[in-house]
């Protein structure tokens, strides 16, 4: 039976992956998993320069997830450099680096300073909702999303994904902005915007008043969005939103996913990937499907 | 190398209202853990995801028992409120960094659920120390400290002990000590911390704050510091991991 699956060139053990800020660069986890099992670990958002984030509270759990105001808290390119990859270096599996940034010149600065870099894929975080510059500015707007997917493809000498903001009306006219501008590849969704208020101190839940929403709660807008998006383009996606089983991931991949990340479900389960991974080799036994590409994008 | 363990329940009292005792056999926790502390407790249904951190009252190497004290406010611990004698629940720990046990005359306070990590602290520390309790109303796990240490209480109501806030019962009952070591809520951190500073004394206090992974990597319960710590880069500590117990001058609170 084969789980291998393949990405722009790059070829996985397993279609499983963690959405970006949900499991640092894998060394916290890496005593509750195996990294090895994983087909990649994507890495928290790194910009050019540390980022101090948002103020606390800076996460809240609502009914079925939770809302997350982080703010993109990072240490900075060449922190990342010096000591995360060399710690990823360790296992058998592929590296995804997530880029943030508060201008074009900011996702370019990195982009290129991880040109000679040993790592397998850069995704680009063009979603997140929790800051105010950068970062979604670039999402909700096609025109801006193809100038800076163009602007990050010319300075990249390894494939781009550009991770899609659900906070959009038309998710498939972001998607098919991101293609022309040249991404190699799609990710969604990044969490939807939300909001909690604490009744009883009559405030809101988190210092930034609005988070991005994840967890199961969001699934299957997800998974409508993913199978939206491939019917829209011809460039592959990852899937996430949601997904705390096999179950879930094998759903985002009937849906249209070549790739799955499981985010959320890390903090509910830190061994939860390995899991997800024994789980979906199980599904494909006990359905007889030899081949896991044979399930993607199935649903038509 | 940490795990999330699934350990049974040996059992579970409630000790003061919506103030629970639950008494766990975990073994190899137990066996590790030091005073300040923490576990996280994960809930088991889908409409509830993030693990509860909850502090460790008493670990007990030689038997293997692990006995949390919490209060319920929210659907979490409601949940654990419910768990019995022979029951089961998933847990992961210790975490993060308990207390440095110093050889001074030390002033233990814990201010309302800030009290239960004290407890296994008075037990670990052998000098000469008085412990300060601080409560709203209704006072619970104090008789628990009379074995390891002289224990005074502050009481907002005034119904027991003096009146007013744990600094109050410290100058109204001459409590005196050459460190601190406290866990409560951020008013009364904040209090100690500049009463530490006032008195030129060592203080060491216990932070709290909203946590969705509770091992480093959701960076979701940060504090600020006056320096630049190893991991962030940007000053800003994780209370799980390079705490929950920080030295009072290294944090701005």
């Amino acid at each position: 039976m084969n789980m291998k699956v393949n990405l722009c060139g790059v070829e996985f053990k397993n279609p499983v992956t963690v959405a970006s800020g949900t499991f640092g660069s894998g060394s916290e986890f890496s005593e509750y998993t195996d990294l090895n099992k994983l087909g990649a670990v994507t890495t928290k958002g790194v910009a050019n320069v540390p980022w101090a984030g948002n103020p606390t509270p800076r996460v809240c759990e609502t009914y079925g997830g939770m809302l997350n105001a982080v703010g993109l808290q990072n240490p900075g390119i060449d922190v990342f450099i010096e000591r995360d990859i060399p710690f990823l270096k360790q296992f058998d599996t592929r590296i995804i680096v997530n880029v943030c940034g508060r201008s074009i010149d900011d996702y370019v600065d990195v982009v290129s300073r991880l040109s000679d870099s040993d790592v397998d894929m850069l995704e680009i975080n063009v979603s997140c909702p929790n800051v105010k510059e950068g970062g979604i500015a670039f999402g909700q707007n096609p025109d801006a999303l193809l100038e800076i997917t163009k602007a990050v493809k010319k300075a990249a000498n390894k494939p781009i994904i550009m991770k899609l903001s659900p906070n959009v009306t038309d998710i498939t006219e972001m998607a098919k902005a991101a293609e022309a501008g040249g991404a190699d590849c799609l990710s969604l969704i990044n969490t939807l915007t939300g909001m909690k208020i604490d009744i009883n101190r009559r405030t809101f839940a988190l210092a930034n008043k609005t988070g991005g929403l994840s967890g199961p709660a969001i699934k299957p807008v997800a998974v409508r969005m993913v199978y939206q998006v491939k019917n829209a383009v011809n460039i592959p996606i990852i899937g996430m939103g949601g997904i705390l089983t096999a179950e879930d991931a094998i759903e985002f991949m009937m849906a249209g996913a070549t790739m799955v990340s499981v985010g959320t479900a890390n903090f509910h389960d830190p061994g939860v990937t390995e899991k997800i991974v024994d789980g979906m080799e199980v599904f494909c036994k006990t359905h007889g499907i030899n081949d896991i590409n044979d399930i993607i994008g199935c649903v038509k | 190398m940490s795990e999330k363990k699934r350990v049974g329940v040996l059992f579970q009292e409630e000790i003061g209202t919506d103030i629970y005792r639950l008494v766990l056999d975990a073994k190899s926790i137990a066996k590790e853990a030091l005073a300040g502390q923490f576990v996280m407790v994960y809930p088991d249904g889908e409409s509830t995801l993030l693990p509860r951190p909850i502090s460790i009252c008493e670990a007990d190497p030689e038997t293997g028992r692990l006995t949390l004290v919490y209060r319920v406010v929210g659907k979490g611990t409601t949940e654990f409120s419910g768990l019995k004698a022979g029951m089961e629940i998933d847990i992961a720990g210790p975490l993060g960094n308990g207390f440095p046990l110093l050889s001074k005359k030390a002033i233990l306070i814990g201010g309302g659920i800030g009290i239960p990590p004290m407890l296994e602290l008075s037990k670990r520390l052998d000098c000469d120390k008085t412990v300060v309790l601080g409560y709203r109303d209704e006072i619970f796990l104090n008789e628990e400290f009379k074995p390891y240490a002289d224990v005074v209480i502050a009481s907002e109501d005034g119904k027991t002990g003096t009146k007013g806030t744990v600094i109050d019962a410290i100058k109204a009952q001459g409590v005196t000590g050459d460190v601190i070591y406290a866990c409560g809520p951020m008013p009364m951190l904040r209090a100690i911390k500049a009463y530490a500073d006032e008195h030129g004394i060592e203080a060491y206090i216990s932070l709290e704050e909203r946590m969705a992974c509770g091992i480093g990597a959701c960076l979701g319960c940060v504090v600020k510091t006056k320096e630049k710590d190893h991991h962030s880069h940007v000053d800003n500590a994780r209370i799980c991991k390079e705490g929950p117990v920080f030295d009072a001058k290294e944090v701005l609170i």
